[in-house]
């Protein structure tokens, strides 16, 4: 593509004042082995992956308040109400997962073809810290939405710092840990994830890259052939291979949502702590330890793996052999490959259906919601007895006092079979009439309105609490709606002791329309 | 020696390079710039709440009158102190303006002495019906919305004047 001259000279000029289109030249037509290929294109993607994390990673800083009072709510925020935000955090969220994945196959390429074999160790060297950075970018990530996921994986990680040797306190110190996880570990993982690790990763980069070129793309063994040029050809390759994983990642950013669970909560004895899938193999391995033995799943075994994975170009020093002689090396993949997955694949098997992930991204509860048991089973009294007629829309003006009201009710020719608990109910919702009741009156669904009724009629506020209304002898009930399904409602409704064990829940043999609607009111009070 | 590319290959691989490259940063650049110009999913917007009672007020005097309203600021929804200048005119007419400038936003105040708001910051006046009377006020003064329900003076959203050239 000729350049016409003007522009020509433009580039030239800033090229005598910058040497920036020469060093652009320098670099596009850098010289590579012929044998180079498809299957070098992992490094690039790693380092396109690491762009996208950086550019949505800043533009989530936009809108995110890193401190526990806020960051659980921003992050709703940024997925809820801001347009375009739920694709933002989408590509961060899963763009980390492809991040390791990808970092993963390059190392894996090179370790197979032996591509760290002399004079690349330091090359090798310099990837290794890169992987560990990798992983401390998830590690101190996954911390920052603040739900029970973050807050559980951090406390554990912690702890695990903490069990280390000698070091171990002081570790924990740093993480701002002794004192269990609160705002200082929270502000240091943060400042971590945004400044040290981003400005390590660029560091580590630069040097890994300058490495490669100093010493060349690694050819084939027995390639001898003409050498070619970076550029077209692997650019298009490296560009081609890029987009496909591109790809996969926006659509899988549009389609899946990122998850959020609850709101961190240091006394939620329910929730099963799990750290993300690519720490799944550690959380495995630490279980197979126990005891005094514990710290060498927690500690010493992973940190001998990473030695080993330092040393890899240390302790083979052969000459450089076809990919496919290399039995060794695929056989030490293949053996880590199987036991990754074997741990992942265990502690999956431990792992029950996550049903709180998204927990946080339901939208907020709506006002009729938020009231308490009787109050919308008040409701339903006033529906039944035909009210509206009268008071269309719940207007009352001239009782003041409960006694006044239930009077009036007494008389009123619509109210019948209300029993004497019922009519203080109804009359204490229009003595209060706060703005939830008053929205609940008109657009509370009947179904959860039946399944208040039936909640109250069976006296379920002697042992239970729904919004914050009743008495905790059993579970709270908000929420219920992640722990169990209908079924298991229904189950445990006809049979207590069946699913729970040792509860003191007497058995409910409702009709099958008061089954259906508790169960409709239990699965509409707010997580 | 160096392996040459055919030029025809040569076009196809540049052509493919710049064309996924601009796709891929478009896919990227576009998101990003929706996600922070466009405004925030709108929620329930602000209710009346009551400033004061008509018995505050003076004839031909503004007040200003302090009242709690709920803002919604990002992910907090805020309850905070806020203010506006109400003025009972000659026929039981209520108004009640924003406490800001129109200007540059400064907080200006009632001049008892000449019967005018002054705004301090850049000498903008204002007289008592909103007009502007000087200075660099690009429009006159803001006003509530609002309504008196007996003797109380309840105040809604602000209604933007529109600008007189």
């Amino acid at each position: 593509m000729p350049i016409p001259p003007k522009v020509r000279s433009i580039v030239d000029w800033i090229d005598h004042r910058t040497g920036l289109e020469t060093a652009i030249r320098d670099f596009l037509y850098e010289e590579i082995p012929e044998s180079s290929g498809w299957h070098q294109v992992f490094g690039s993607i790693a380092l396109f992956s690491f762009m996208v994390q950086a550019f949505t990673g800043i533009l989530l800083a936009f809108n995110y308040a890193p401190t526990p009072g806020d960051a659980y709510n921003s992050v709703r925020y940024i997925t809820l109400d801001l347009t375009g935000g739920a694709l933002v955090r989408g590509l961060h969220h899963w763009g980390a997962s492809l991040m390791i994945i990808v970092v993963v196959i390059h190392m894996t390429q090179v370790f197979i073809s032996g591509g760290y074999k002399k004079p690349r160790e330091a090359t090798w060297l310099a990837g290794c810290v890169l992987l560990l950075t990798t992983f401390a970018f998830g590690l101190t990530g996954y911390l920052l939405p603040w739900d029970n996921r973050a807050y559980w994986g951090t406390v554990v990680t912690t702890q695990i710092a903490a069990s280390a040797p000698v070091l171990g306190q002081y570790m924990q110190r740093l993480m701002g840990g002794s004192d269990g996880v609160g705002v200082v570990t929270f502000t240091r993982f943060y400042a971590m994830h945004v400044m040290i690790l981003p400005l390590s990763m660029i560091a580590l980069i630069g040097i890994h890259v300058y490495l490669v070129r100093k010493h060349g793309v690694a050819p084939v063994a027995g390639d001898v052939g003409p050498k070619k040029r970076f550029f077209p050809e692997q650019v298009f390759k490296d560009t081609l291979a890029i987009f496909a994983v591109f790809t996969v990642l926006f659509v899988l950013a549009l389609v899946a949502r990122a998850p959020l669970g609850r709101l961190a909560d240091p006394t939620d004895t329910s929730y099963i702590p799990r750290p993300e899938w690519y720490f799944l193999f550690l959380f495995q391995t630490l279980k197979l330890f126990e005891g005094p033995l514990e710290v060498v799943g927690a500690v010493i075994l992973p940190n001998l793996a990473i030695l080993a994975l330092f040393l890899v170009p240390f302790i083979d020093r052969g000459r450089a052999i076809k990919t496919a002689q290399r039995t060794v090396a695929i056989g030490v993949v293949v053996l880590a490959g199987l036991a990754w997955a074997g741990l992942t694949a265990a502690a999956i098997r431990s792992t029950p259906a996550a049903m709180e992930d998204t927990a946080g991204l339901e939208p907020d509860a709506e006002p009729w919601q938020l009231v308490a048991p009787s109050e919308l089973a008040a409701v339903g009294y006033f529906r039944m007895q035909n009210c509206g007629k009268c008071h269309a829309g719940g207007k009352v003006t001239t009782h003041k006092t409960s006694e006044e009201l239930i009077a009036h009710f007494k008389q009123a020719t619509t109210v019948t079979q209300l029993s004497d608990s019922q009519l203080k109910a109804l009359a204490n919702v229009f003595i209060k009439m706060n703005p939830n009741a008053a929205a609940a009156l008109l657009s509370a669904p009947q179904p959860a309105v039946d399944g208040a009724m039936v909640y109250e009629k069976s006296h379920c506020g002697i042992c239970h609490q729904v919004n914050g209304v009743g008495v905790k002898l059993g579970p709270e009930l908000n929420g219920v709606a992640l722990r169990r399904n209908r079924d298991w409602l229904i189950q445990h409704f006809l049979d207590p002791q069946r699913l729970s064990p040792g509860s003191t829940m007497p058995r409910y043999r409702f009709s099958p329309k008061d089954m259906e609607a508790i169960v409709a009111y239990l699965h509409k009070v707010p997580n | 020696m160096i392996q040459q590319t055919n030029p025809n290959r040569r076009t196809f691989y540049l052509t493919v390079i710049y064309g996924l490259g601009g796709l891929m940063s478009a896919a990227l650049a576009i998101p990003g710039a929706v996600y922070l110009l466009f405004p925030p999913r709108v929620k329930k917007s602000g209710d009346w709440v009551e400033a004061g009672d008509v018995s505050q007020l003076k004839d031909q005097e503004p007040s200003e009158l302090v009242f709690k309203r709920t803002r919604l600021d990002g992910w907090r929804t805020l309850t905070e102190k806020t203010s506006a200048w109400v003025v009972k005119g000659g026929g039981q007419q209520i108004t009640a303006f924003a406490p800001q400038c129109t200007h540059l936003g400064c907080a200006y105040h009632w001049d008892a002495g000449n019967k005018d708001f002054l705004c301090p910051c850049h000498t903008s006046v204002f007289s008592m019906d909103g007009k502007v009377v000087s200075g660099p006020a690009p429009r006159p003064l803001d006003e509530y919305e609002v309504k008196v329900q007996g003797t109380k003076i309840l105040i809604g959203s602000i209604k933007k004047a529109p600008i007189v050239s």
